[in-house]
C-alpha cells in the first residue's frame, strides 16, 4: 500500500509527487510509461521554459532535469517502461511492466498527470488520399529529436500552435523547406514570441483564415491545397492554392489524455476536457487529484509544474488529514471566459489564495477578470494582451470568498476596457 | 508447374486459396502489393449481410446467405473478431416502408432466417439512439460484423501453412496460353500452371482481357466512410442501414468489432486505385447518416477513408470459366455482399474447378488453425505468464488499443509477417486507436526496422514508396 | 519606428522602437529595451538543436547555445554541429565547443546521457 501513486513522470507528475515529499509523505510511487522520466519535455529541445520558475530560459531537457533531480534525492520510488492500464474509484492502480508484469497496487491518493495527445487528421477530416507524410507535429519532433531523423524536405504545417511553430523553425534549421504555416483560424493560438522567433526569423508565411482542404499523393504526400476559409471556416471556391509538398504537419490541438480518468468513473468538463477539480484540483472522486495537461492543455511548463505544486500538497493534506468538506462554489464563467480550473471552490478550503486559470475567447488589449457572486463584485484583476492562447491566472484570497451570502455561485467574466 | 495459380489475395483470393488448400495442389497465390487484403477487403463496411438484398435466384443471393454461416464458423475458428449483432433496415416514409417489405420477402425467398418487420417504436426499444423519424424497420439477426482484413488474412496464412505459396510485390503483366498458362510479372518471374483463378478485385476486368475478349468492365465506385472513436462506439448495437432512394444507397451506421462507430459509405465514381475522399462526400455522408442517428458526435472521429465497389455493367458476380481461356475461372465483379460471400465463393470456385477438370484430392492432413495472442483479452494470470515467458509482452507500445511490443514482434514473424506500419496495425491493432499512432508510430517504426534488419528509413507506412522518413539527420 | 514582439520571456511585449533615436515603448521591463536595440543593430538568438551522440540509450543529445549567437552565424553553427560526435557520459551543462563558429559562445549539452 502506497500513500500516493503520481501516474505519469512528466512536468506535472515530477513537481506534484516533489511537492507530496516535502510536505512530508513518504511512500511515493510515480509511474511512467516511457523508458525515462520527463514526458514529453524530452522532445522539446527549444529554450524558453522555466522563465518564471528559474529565472532562465530553459530547454525542455533541462527543465526535466531539474525536477529529476530534486526527485532523486527524495526516497520516490520510480517504475519507468510501466504503463497504466485501469485505475478505480478505491484508488487501486493496474499497470504492467516487463520485469513485475501485470501488477495492481493500492493507494491512499492518486495524482494524475498523464498529460495530453495530439488531435488527428481524422479529427478535422481532411479530405484526400491517405499518403505517407501526414504527421501530428509532436510526431514528428519526436522522430527528429529523440530518434534522429529527417521527416521530409518540403513541408506545409497546419496549425499554428506552438509545437506547429518550433517545428517550423527545427525543419528549417535542419535544411527542410517550410513553404507555410497554415491556419483556419483569423488569429494564431501560438505565442506571439514564437511566432516571431519561428515564423518571422525565417521569413515562413503565417496564412491566417486559411486551411488545407486536400492531401494529395498515393505513396507518399505529392502536395496539398490551401485555400481561404470564410468567417464560419467554411473553404471559399476560387481560392485554391497548390502546394508543391512532401510533407503535412499537424498542429491542430491538443487534447488531454483522459480515457483512465474516464475508468475511474470521473465526469469530464466538456470545455477544458478533464476532470472538473476543486480548488485544490481533487476530482469529484475523493482522494483523486489531477494536474498539468490532463486536466487542461497548459500553454507553459511553468504553470503546469505550479499547478502540479498544489495538488501535490494537497494530496499530502488529504493523505495526513482526511478529506475536507465539500460545501462548495461552483465557478461559472460569462463574458468571454471560455473556461476556469476549478470549477468547484470550497467554502472552507484551508487555503490563504486560490489559484484559479482561465482563458479567455478572443483577443483584448486591454480588460479586468471580475469574479463576482450573485452580482455582487468581489475582486477584479486588470490584465493586458489577453489571448486565447495565452492562459490567464488570477490569484482569489480566500477571505473575499462570500461564504455566508447564501449564494453558491461564483462567476468570473471579462470586461473589456474601450481604447 | 502449378496446378492453381490465383491472382489477388483480398478477401475472395484468400478464400479460394482457403479451400483450394485442403486438396493435394500446388497453388501460388500472386498479390501485386507488400501485403494481403490491401484493396476493398480492408475498406469496406466490414459487414456480414443477412441476404435480403439480392434478387432472388442470383448467385450473389446465394452466395450471401451461404457465406454469411461460413464465415462466422470460419471467423470463430481461425479467432478472427466476429460478433452476429444483427441488422436493421429503417424506415422514414411509405415507400421505404413498402421497400423493407419487399426486402423481407426477397429475405424469405432467399432463405435468410430470423428476420421481422418492426414498428418505429420496437426499433428505438432496441437501438434508443434511432431516429424518431424511424416509422418501421426490417430486423434480421443474422447479420453480423467482421474484421475483414483479419478475416482475409486468417484464411491467406491457413492456406500458405498448408502448403499454398504467396507471391507478394508481384504484378501480373502478362498471361500466355497454350498447353497450359505462364503468367509473367512486373519482377520478371514467370509461373506456370494449369489452371488460373482471377481474383484481381478492381482489377480483375484488366487480368481476365490478358487473356481473352473483354466479357465485362469493372465500374469503380467510391465509398467514404468515417470511423469514430469508441466513445462513439456504443451510439448503437446493430447495423442501421437506410433504404437506397433518388439520392443514392443509404448510408449504414455500425459498431466495428474493435468498439468504434463506422459510418458510411456514400457512393461515387471514381478511378481504379483512388480511394481519395472529398469534403463533399464526407459532408453528405455525414448528413445522411445524422438521419438515421441523430446524436453521433462527429467530432469523435478518428479516421475518414474511403473503399472502392469492383462493380460492373451487370448486377451480379461474374463466377465462370472465361469464354476465350479454358481452365482460366473468372470470380470478378465482387462488390457487396462480396465480403460475406466470399467463403462460399471459394468453396464454389473449387466445384467450378472440379468440373473444368481439375482432378481434386483432399489432403490426409490439413491444419485448418491459427494462433493469435491479443494481450489485451488475456486473463491476468495468463498476462503475467505470457510476460514471465516474453517480458515484451510487458511493454505497451499502442496506448489506445493497449497493443504490447510482444504482439508487434510476433506480427512481424508471423506466418504472413507484416512489412509496413499498417500491416502491424493491421495484424495487432497498433495506432488503430484515437491518437491514430501518433505515440506508438515512431516505437513502432523502431521495432519493425530492428526485426526486419533494415534501415528506420527504409520502414515503410504501407504501400512500396511509402516511406515515412525521409533521411538520418546530421549524415556527413 | 519598427515594431517586434520581444523574445526575452514568454510574456511577448509588442515593442516599438525609433530607429534613429533608438527610443523603445511597449516595453515591460528593462529588457525589452535592450532586446529591442539588439535587434536592429545586431539580433540574436539561443541556438537549440541536437548533436549526434555514441551512446547505448540516445541516437541524438540536445544541445544549445550558453547564450545567444548572432542571426547571422545560425547557419555557420548548425554546418559545425552536424559534424560533431559526442560520445556519453554527458553533464547537463557540459561544453561540448568552446567557442562556436567564432561567436565567443560555448555549445553546452542540455540532457544527461549516462552511457
Amino acid at each position: 500500500m502506497y500513500d500516493l501513486i503520481v501516474i505519469g513522470g512528466g512536468p506535472a507528475g515530477l513537481a506534484a509527487a516533489h511537492a507530496a515529499w516535502e510536505k512530508g509523505v513518504r511512500k511515493i510511487l510515480i509511474l511512467e510509461r516511457d523508458r525515462e522520466l520527463g514526458g514529453i519535455l524530452n522532445q522539446c529541445i527549444h529554450n524558453g521554459f522555466g522563465v518564471k520558475t528559474f529565472g532562465e530560459a530553459l530547454s525542455g531537457p533541462e527543465y526535466a532535469a531539474r525536477f529529476e533531480e530534486l526527485v532523486e534525492n527524495t526516497g520516490i520510488e520510480v517504475k519507468t517502461d510501466t504503463m497504466v492500464l485501469d485505475v478505480d474509484p478505491d484508488r487501486n492502480v493496474y499497470a504492467v511492466n516487463p520485469t513485475d508484469g501485470y501488477v495492481t497496487y493500492s493507494a491512499k491518493a492518486v495524482i494524475l498527470a498523464m498529460g495530453c495527445r495530439e488531435r488527428t487528421r481524422g479529427a478535422i477530416s481532411i479530405p484526400g488520399s491517405r499518403p505517407a507524410g501526414v504527421f501530428s507535429a509532436g510526431t514528428a519532433q519526436r522522430y527528429m529529436n529523440i530518434d534522429g531523423f529527417m521527416v521530409g524536405k518540403r513541408v506545409v504545417i497546419l496549425g499554428s500552435g506552438d509545437i506547429g511553430l518550433i517545428m517550423a523553425r527545427r525543419l528549417t534549421l535542419e535544411g527542410a523547406k517550410v513553404l507555410a504555416c497554415v491556419e483556419i483560424m483569423p488569429v494564431s493560438s501560438g505565442l506571439r514570441a514564437n511566432i516571431a522567433r519561428c515564423l518571422e526569423d525565417f521569413g515562413i508565411p503565417l496564412l491566417l483564415s486559411h486551411t488545407v482542404t486536400e492531401i494529395r499523393g498515393d505513396r507518399r504526400v505529392t502536395g496539398v491545397t490551401v485555400q481561404k476559409v470564410d468567417d464560419k471556416m467554411a473553404p471559399i471556391p476560387g481560392t485554391e492554392q497548390y502546394f508543391d509538398c512532401d510533407t503535412l504537419l499537424l498542429s491542430v490541438g491538443l487534447l488531454p489524455e483522459n480515457e483512465l480518468t474516464k475508468k475511474a468513473g470521473i465526469d469530464l468538463d466538456p470545455r477544458t476536457r478533464g476532470a472538473y477539480v476543486f480548488e485544490n484540483r481533487e476530482t469529484e472522486t475523493e482522494g483523486i487529484f489531477a494536474c498539468g495537461n490532463v486536466l487542461h492543455v497548459h500553454d507553459l511548463v511553468d504553470y503546469v509544474s505550479e499547478e502540479a505544486k498544489f495538488a501535490g500538497e494537497a494530496a499530502a493534506e488529504y493523505i495526513a488529514n482526511g478529506e475536507r468538506p465539500r460545501d462548495s462554489f461552483s465557478v461559472t464563467t460569462s463574458g468571454g471566459v471560455t473556461y476556469t480550473v476549478p470549477q468547484k471552490i470550497r467554502k472552507d478550503s484551508g487555503m490563504k489564495l486560490i489559484n484559479v486559470y482561465l482563458r479567455v475567447n478572443r483577443k483584448v488589449k486591454k480588460g479586468d477578470i471580475v469574479v463576482a457572486s450573485a452580482e455582487k463584485e468581489i475582486a477584479r484583476y486588470h490584465k493586458e494582451n489577453l489571448a486565447p492562447g495565452e492562459m490567464i491566472t488570477v490569484g482569489l484570497p480566500s477571505v473575499l470568498l462570500p461564504v455566508n451570502s447564501g449564494s453558491d455561485t461564483l462567476n468570473v467574466s471579462l470586461e473589456e476596457i474601450a481604447q | 508447374m502449378y496446378d492453381v495459380v490465383i491472382i489477388g489475395c483480398g478477401v475472395t483470393g484468400a478464400a479460394a486459396a482457403y479451400e483450394l488448400a485442403r486438396y493435394d495442389l500446388r497453388i501460388a497465390i500472386l498479390e501485386a502489393e507488400n501485403d494481403v487484403a490491401t484493396g476493398s477487403s480492408k475498406a469496406n463496411s466490414a459487414i456480414l449481410h443477412a441476404g435480403y438484398d439480392p434478387a432472388p435466384g442470383t448467385l450473389m443471393a446465394r452466395l450471401n446467405v451461404e457465406g454469411n454461416e461460413m464465415a462466422f464458423r470460419i471467423a470463430e475458428k481461425l479467432h478472427v473478431p466476429v460478433e452476429r449483432c444483427g441488422s436493421l433496415v429503417v424506415a422514414f416514409d411509405e415507400n421505404d416502408e413498402k421497400h423493407i417489405e419487399e426486402l423481407y420477402r426477397r429475405g424469405v425467398e432467399n432463405g435468410v432466417p430470423d428476420m421481422r418487420i418492426i414498428t418505429g417504436e420496437e426499433a428505438r426499444q432496441l437501438e434508443p439512439n434511432l431516429s424518431e423519424e424511424v416509422r418501421a424497420a426490417l430486423l434480421a439477426e443474422s447479420a453480423g460484423i467482421i474484421n475483414p482484413w483479419d478475416y482475409t488474412l486468417a484464411m491467406a496464412e491457413v492456406a500458405v501453412k498448408n502448403g499454398a505459396e504467396l507471391f507478394l510485390n508481384t504484378k501480373v503483366t502478362a498471361i500466355e496460353k497454350g498447353e497450359h498458362f505462364t503468367i509473367r510479372s512486373s519482377k520478371g518471374e514467370k509461373f506456370e500452371t494449369r489452371y488460373v483463378i482471377n481474383a484481381a478485385g478492381v482489377n480483375s476486368d484488366i487480368i481476365s482481357e490478358l487473356v481473352g475478349e473483354r466479357e465485362f468492365s469493372v465500374k469503380p465506385t467510391a465509398g467514404e466512410y468515417f470511423l469514430l472513436d469508441k466513445s462513439e462506439g456504443g451510439r448503437v448495437s446493430r447495423v442501421i442501414f437506410q433504404c437506397p432512394n433518388e439520392l443514392g444507397k443509404g448510408v449504414l451506421v455500425s459498431k466495428t468489432v474493435h468498439g468504434n462507430l463506422i459510418v458510411g459509405p456514400n457512393a461515387v465514381e471514381t478511378n481504379r486505385g483512388d480511394t481519395s475522399t472529398t469534403r463533399d462526400g464526407l459532408a453528405y455522408v455525414q448528413r445522411t447518416a445524422l438521419r438515421s442517428v441523430p446524436s453521433i458526435q462527429f467530432r469523435e472521429n478518428i479516421r475518414n477513408f474511403a473503399g472502392i465497389r469492383a462493380n460492373t455493367e451487370f448486377d451480379e458476380f461474374i463466377i465462370g470459366e472465361s469464354k476465350s481461356a479454358k481452365g482460366f475461372l473468372n470470380l470478378a465483379g465482387i462488390k457487396s455482399p462480396g465480403l460475406t460471400a466470399a467463403a462460399a465463393i471459394g468453396k464454389y470456385a473449387g466445384e467450378l474447378l472440379r468440373q473444368m477438370g481439375l482432378s481434386m484430392t483432399e489432403k490426409e492432413s490439413f491444419d485448418d488453425t491459427r494462433e493469435v495472442v491479443r494481450f489485451k483479452e488475456l486473463s491476468d494470470e495468463e498476462k503475467n505468464e505470457l510476460i514471465k515467458k516474453d517480458p515484451a509482452y510487458g511493454r505497451v507500445i499502442c496506448r489506445c488499443e493497449t497493443v504490447t511490443e510482444g504482439e508487434i514482434v510476433a506480427a512481424l514473424h508471423s506466418v504472413i509477417p507484416a512489412r509496413s506500419v499498417n500491416g502491424v496495425k493491421r495484424r495487432c491493432n497498433a495506432g488503430m486507436g484515437r491518437c491514430q499512432g501518433g505515440f506508438c508510430s515512431p516505437r513502432v517504426c523502431r521495432i519493425i526496422a530492428r526485426e526486419l534488419g533494415i534501415d528506420e528509413t527504409e520502414v515503410l507506412e504501407e504501400k512500396e514508396g511509402s516511406n515515412i522518413l525521409y533521411s538520418r539527420l546530421k549524415e556527413v | 519606428m519598427r515594431e517586434m514582439t520581444c523574445l526575452e520571456c514568454p510574456r511577448g511585449c509588442q515593442l516599438t522602437i525609433n530607429e534613429e533615436t533608438l527610443e523603445v515603448t511597449g516595453n515591460n521591463c528593462p529588457k525589452g529595451e535592450d532586446f529591442a536595440r539588439a535587434e536592429i543593430t545586431n539580433p540574436v538568438r539561443v541556438l537549440t538543436t541536437t548533436a549526434v551522440i555514441e551512446s547505448e540509450t540516445e541516437s541524438m543529445l540536445p544541445v544549445r547555445t550558453k547564450d545567444p549567437i548572432p542571426k547571422k552565424s545560425m547557419s555557420a553553427a548548425m554546418k559545425a554541429i552536424k559534424n560533431i560526435r559526442v560520445k556519453a557520459p554527458v553533464e547537463v551543462g557540459d561544453i561540448i565547443v568552446e567557442d562556436l563558429v567564432g561567436t565567443g559562445v560555448p555549445l553546452i549539452a542540455t540532457k544527461r546521457v549516462l552511457k
